[in-house]
Order: C-alpha cells, then structure tokens, then sequence
C-alpha cells in the first residue's frame, strides 16, 4: 500500500517513430526516383554524343567518296577515326557496300533494318559484333559510277565500353546523390517530427511538473489539435478535484461530528464529577471519561494515519528546519506536560538541521513521538527532544523516564493496533508508532524505540539530510 | 474571567459553559458569527473560545477579521480535526492557541494561562493572602519578600483552596480537579502535593490543614 511505484502507461507505439517511418518511406521513393531519373538522363545524353560523333565520323567518310570510271575509290580520312577516339578506347569497325556488294571493311558488320534515305542523314542502330554490343550509324550515298547512279552505303560500328563507363560513373554519382538526399531527409524527419510533437511534449511536462494540491484547469495555449485532449483532461482535473473536495469535507465533517457530541459527553461527565459524592458513580463517571477520550483519539488516529497514507502518495517536499519544528511542537505540547509536571526540554544543534520532507508527514510523526513520551511518563517526569545529524542523517530523539517498553521489539510495537504488553491502564489506539513508521519509510528514513539505560523509552527517527 | 463561547452546538455550549461557571468563570455564549460580533461589541472580554464550523461561516475567517480590526483579545480555537497542518493554519490567521474536542478542562486551563501570560507578560494582577501575595499567571508566591515558584499540580491545589479558605476539600475532590480522569491516581498522591505546597508555604501564615478522615483546609494562623 505503501510505496506505490508510479503507474507507467500501456503505450501503443510511438506517433514520432510512425511519423519518421512514414517520411522516411517517402525520402527513399524520392531517393529511388532521383537515382532512376539521373541515371536515366546520364545514359540519353552520352548516347546523344556518341551518336553525333559516330554520325559525323560516318558522314566524314561518306564525303571521300569519289566515283569513276573504274568503280569507287576511298581514301578513309584520319580525322574520323581521330574523332572517334575522342570518346574513348573503343574498338571502331566500318564496311562499306557499294549496290549491296561489301567492297571494304568488315564484311559480318551487320546491316540496318531499315536502310537510310538517301543525303547524308546517319541511321542508328544497336548490334553486336564480335561478341560485343556496338553503336553503329549507316549512311546512303549516290555516287556515278561508270557514268550510274549507284547506292553506296557506309557503316561505321564502336563499341560501347567508354560510353557504359561513363554511365556507370554518372550512376555512381546519382546514387551518392540519392544517399545524400536520403540522409538529408532523415535528419529533417527527425527534426520535424520532434517540433510538430514539441507541444505534446510541452503541455505533459506542464502538467507533469504541478504540485499535488494544483488542481487547476490547464490553460496553456495548444494546437488546436490537442484541444480535444486538453478538454478531456480538464474535465477529469475538474472531477478529481470536486471528489477530494467532497473528501476532505467529510473528513472533517465525519471529525465534527464525532468529536463534537463526544466533548459534550465528557464534558458532562466532568461536572457530574466535581458534584457528586457517591464513589460508585464516580467511578462510572471517570470510565465515561475514558471512553469518550479513547474514542476522540482513536477516531483522530484513524484520520490521521489516512492523511498519511493519502499524503505518501501524494507528498510535497520542502525544506524543513528541524530545530524550528522541533522547537514549535514542544511549544503547543507545554501546557499537555506541564498539567502533568512533566519537564519537557528540547536541546537542538546549533545550525539548523535542514531536510527535504513533507512538513505534514514529519509533523504528525513528531508529534505521536511526543504524545506518546508525555502519555507514558509518570507525573514529575522528564521528556527530551533533540535534534542532532549522525553519519549524513538528521536525527530526532524524544527520550523520556517512563515505564519502558517491558521488552517489546520496535517492529513489535508499530504494526497497526499493536500496543505494548505494559501499557493496559493508558489511553491509546495503537496506531501512534504505525503513523512514525509509515512517515520514516515515506520518507527514506528509519524509526527505532529502545529502552534508555536507567529507565525509559528513546525513540529515534533518523531522515536523510 | 470572563469567557465569549462561540459554538453552535446548544449542548456542548451549554455543558462548557457550566463546567467553567465551576471553576468561577463568567461565560456567555454566541451560536453564530453574528451573535458573536453582538457580543463583542457590548462587552470586553479576558477570552474567545472559537469553533470553527458555524452555521453562518468559517470561525477562521471571523478569526482573521478580528486580527485585522486590531482587536486583541486572545483566541483559542476548539477544533475538531488533530492534524497538525490545521494547526499551524491556525496559528498563522492569528489563533493564541487551539485544543481538539473533546478537551480536558485542566488541559484547557493550562493553555489559558499559557495564552495571558504571554499576551501580559509582567503585569498580570495578583491576589493577597495572609501575609502572602499569589500570582497565578507566574505561578510564584511571594513569601517575606521571596518569590517561590510553583508547579503546575501545586499552584492549582493552591487555587482550588484559595478560592473558598476555611472549606474543606475531600481528597477525591481533590484528585478530580487536580489530575484527569484517564491518569491512574491513587488518594495518597494528593498527599504528595499537599507536602509539595506546604513546603512552598513555609514560613507564611497561611497553610494547609489536615482534617482527619474528611480533608484538608487553607487557613491562616
């Protein structure tokens, strides 16, 4: 019941890590089709120039043609091949057919499908040779010949390793381009994701950061998506608060109205006391008495120790001058010890002693501490408090020369109703001890009784500093 | 003295007020803030006993008007509830002090003369017997020019017989005012304080007879 761990929600997953997945799906299709595109323009545009090259190496060729009497004569130009070579080591293969007969070059060099028309106007196309996959283009041209017209038509074939190098290269570029464009994208992912989330963030720490007591509604401004929520929860602060309300209203209503019939009743019973004579019903008289005060404390206990139940869950820390409470409880409980003329003497350490408690819970301890010491002291008696540190603890005693313990173990004594074997002729409830243990134990601290050597009790509740 | 109840229950009201009538004291008693207000315009008083949940409000607020108004008559509140967050609330809206009901009357009286002998300090008023003079705000007697102080059981068995010298008190009554009823007493332990007093008292010409078999008796010589 006590040391509840804090309840930690069922999470369904997360809205930032499904919103960086789904932009991250979206960053790798960009990325992909980035990769594809470039690749793709890379390969038209060095298709392009290889073709124009090999176009005009072909035409270069075609124009040295010169017909006569005796057939075609070619003188092949160095500057086409030259031209060629600018692309690369490519290997360069031609033929040259003059009315469909192949007269020079490379006879297997494969024919267009469809010839070219006749002006100079390259015809591309994509074959294989010697195991090889070539560009080739095939220019027609019409040379006299023996005094005709005939068809003479030049291929000019290269292999494609220069150009497949390029592309390869311009791919490899375009994949590292994509990669970058990818890992941009991630981060940017991230980064939004957190800032679209940021008011989530800001408003649970917000609501995170109130005390037990604040109970107001949130007022923060939020995106109006969150506006739903934000309502939910005001609703639900509203109720809690209307419920605690209705809470501590009925504690100290149920309080009043216990407590208030119960001091007519004793109070009754005094004067009826102080005006009869007769020994049988004083003797009544003076059970009444107890009765009442029995029923008055144990009823204060019971609420007492449900404040300190409810206040362990619900603790606010600040920081506590020891000496000062120490000093302020032996003031209200003067007048208790004095009826009884009982010295009750406080002896604090010179620099205060501070600690970070809840006030409430240290206070109700301290003061069953002292309530006990004085009920359980004989009349001339002596009670002490100090306050001192020990070892990186603060430490309150409350020593007094009363009846002791008779043996009985601290565990013994602070179970919930639990009372000492010597104790049968005082008033008590048993849940004085119970409340100290519940606070030290709230509070990270230690509670221990033990007898005092010549006589008496010293309880000894040690916080952390 | 002269006390101002304000409780709203007539039963517990009425059972204080006569109880303190015992004791000599003067009590008039208000159900509501308003009576209250009405009394404490007609009449001075030394006390305000103040519950807190009255039919027409918080006693804490009409607590915090009254220190507001600068009127400085102490105030114990009667409380219900023991936590002792009430009681530093209490304390800090100006309350001299506060007891939880149901109160004993000597514990009462013990804060009584806690509260006026802080708010009167040295010039409390004190009563003349025989050759003694008796302060019972400081608790001391003075006898041939010294000052003895009492303790709290001597300096009560003291003002029990000094409110009707020559009366004899059984030693049951005795016990009944000086010790409450859930402390274990035996009547010999009245014997213990009459010995304490008497020495207190030596020297004067007051003192403390024993009447056989029925009690004892301040007399002077």
């Amino acid at each position: 019941m006590v040391n509840r761990p804090h309840l930690r929600p069922a999470t369904g997953g997360s809205i930032r890590r499904q919103l960086v997945v789904q932009l991250l799906i979206v960053a790798a299709v960009l990325s992909g089709l980035l990769y594809l595109s470039v690749r793709g323009v890379a390969d038209t545009a060095v298709e392009t120039t290889q073709d124009s090259i090999l176009g005009a190496a072909t035409i270069a060729i075609a124009e040295e043609l010169r017909g006569g009497e005796d057939g075609v004569s070619i003188d092949i130009p160095y500057t086409a091949f030259s031209m060629l070579g600018s692309i690369g080591e490519d290997r360069v293969f031609y033929r040259i057919l003059v009315g469909g007969e192949t007269v020079t070059g490379y006879p297997d060099l494969a024919l267009p499908e469809s010839p070219p028309g006749s002006g100079l106007d390259p015809r591309f196309f994509t074959t294989s040779y010697d195991g090889s996959e070539v560009r080739a283009a095939a220019v027609v041209r019409s040379v006299l010949v023996e005094g005709r017209n005939t068809e003479v038509m030049v291929i000019v074939a290269q292999t494609r390793g220069a150009k497949d190098a390029i592309v390869a290269q311009m791919a490899n570029r375009a994949a590292l381009l994509g990669l970058g464009f990818f890992a941009l994208a991630a981060v940017l992912s991230v980064i939004t994701a957190r800032s679209v989330l940021n008011p989530v963030q800001r408003l649970a720490e917000a609501v995170g950061r109130r005390g037990p007591d604040d109970l107001r509604p949130v007022e923060r401004p939020v995106p109006s998506e969150l506006a739903p929520l934000v309502r939910a929860l005001n609703g639900f602060i509203a109720r809690l608060s209307g419920a605690l309300s209705r809470t501590e209203t009925f504690i100290a209503e149920a309080a009043h109205h216990i407590r208030t019939p119960l001091a007519t009743l004793r109070t009754q019973a005094e004067i009826a006391l102080r005006k009869t004579d007769d020994e049988a019903t004083r003797d009544s008289l003076r059970a009444m008495i107890r009765a009442a005060d029995d029923s008055a404390r144990s009823a204060g206990q019971l609420l007492d120790h449900a404040a300190v139940v409810y206040r362990t869950d619900q603790r606010t820390e600040e920081r506590i001058d020891l000496c000062q409470l120490a000093r302020d409880m032996s003031d209200s409980f003067g007048p208790t010890a004095d009826i009884r003329d009982i010295d009750l003497t406080t002896d604090l350490c010179a620099p205060p002693v501070e600690i970070t408690a809840d006030r409430l819970l240290v206070e109700s301890a301290l003061r069953n501490l002292l309530d006990n010491a004085i009920k359980y002291s004989l009349p001339d008696g002596s009670v002490a408090v100090t306050v001192g540190t020990d070892g990186g603890r603060a430490v309150i005693r409350v020593l007094d020369r009363g009846r002791g313990l008779s043996g009985a173990r601290t565990t013994q004594l602070t179970g919930r109703f639990r009372r000492g074997t010597n104790v049968a002729d005082v008033v008590g409830s048993g849940l004085g001890l119970t409340i100290v243990r519940e606070v030290a134990r709230a509070q990270g601290g230690e509670f221990r009784i033990t007898e005092r050597e010549g006589g008496g009790t010293c309880a000894e509740l040690s916080l952390p500093l | 003295m002269r006390f101002l109840l304000v409780e709203d229950n007539p039963d517990l009201a009425r059972s204080v007020a006569d109880r303190l009538a015992l004791d000599g004291h003067g009590v008039d008693i208000a159900g509501t803030l308003s009576e209250a207000e009405d009394h404490l315009a007609a009449a001075t008083y030394d006390l305000i006993l103040l519950d807190i949940m009255l039919p027409d409000g918080d006693g804490r607020d009409f607590l915090a008007a009254h220190r507001r108004a600068k009127r400085d008559t102490p105030v114990i509140v009667m409380t219900a509830r023991s936590a002792v967050s009430d009681r530093v609330a209490l304390l800090d809206t100006g309350a001299d002090d506060y007891v939880t009901k149901p109160f004993d009357f000597n514990e009462l009286e013990a804060r009584v003369r806690a509260v006026l002998r802080r708010r009167m300090g040295t010039s409390s008023p004190s009563v003349s017997f025989a050759d003694l003079t008796f302060d019972p705000l400081s608790a001391t007697v003075r006898v041939a020019g010294a000052d003895r102080e009492l303790r709290n059981r001597e300096l009560r068995l003291f003002e029990i017989l000094l409110a009707a010298p020559g009366r004899i008190y059984s030693k049951g009554q005795l016990c009944d005012r000086l010790f409450s009823a859930t402390e274990a007493v035996t009547d010999n332990a009245i014997e213990v304080y009459v010995g304490r007093l008497r020495k207190k008292l030596d020297g004067s010409a007051a003192r403390i007879e024993t009447v056989r078999g029925v009690g004892y008796r301040l007399v002077t010589d």
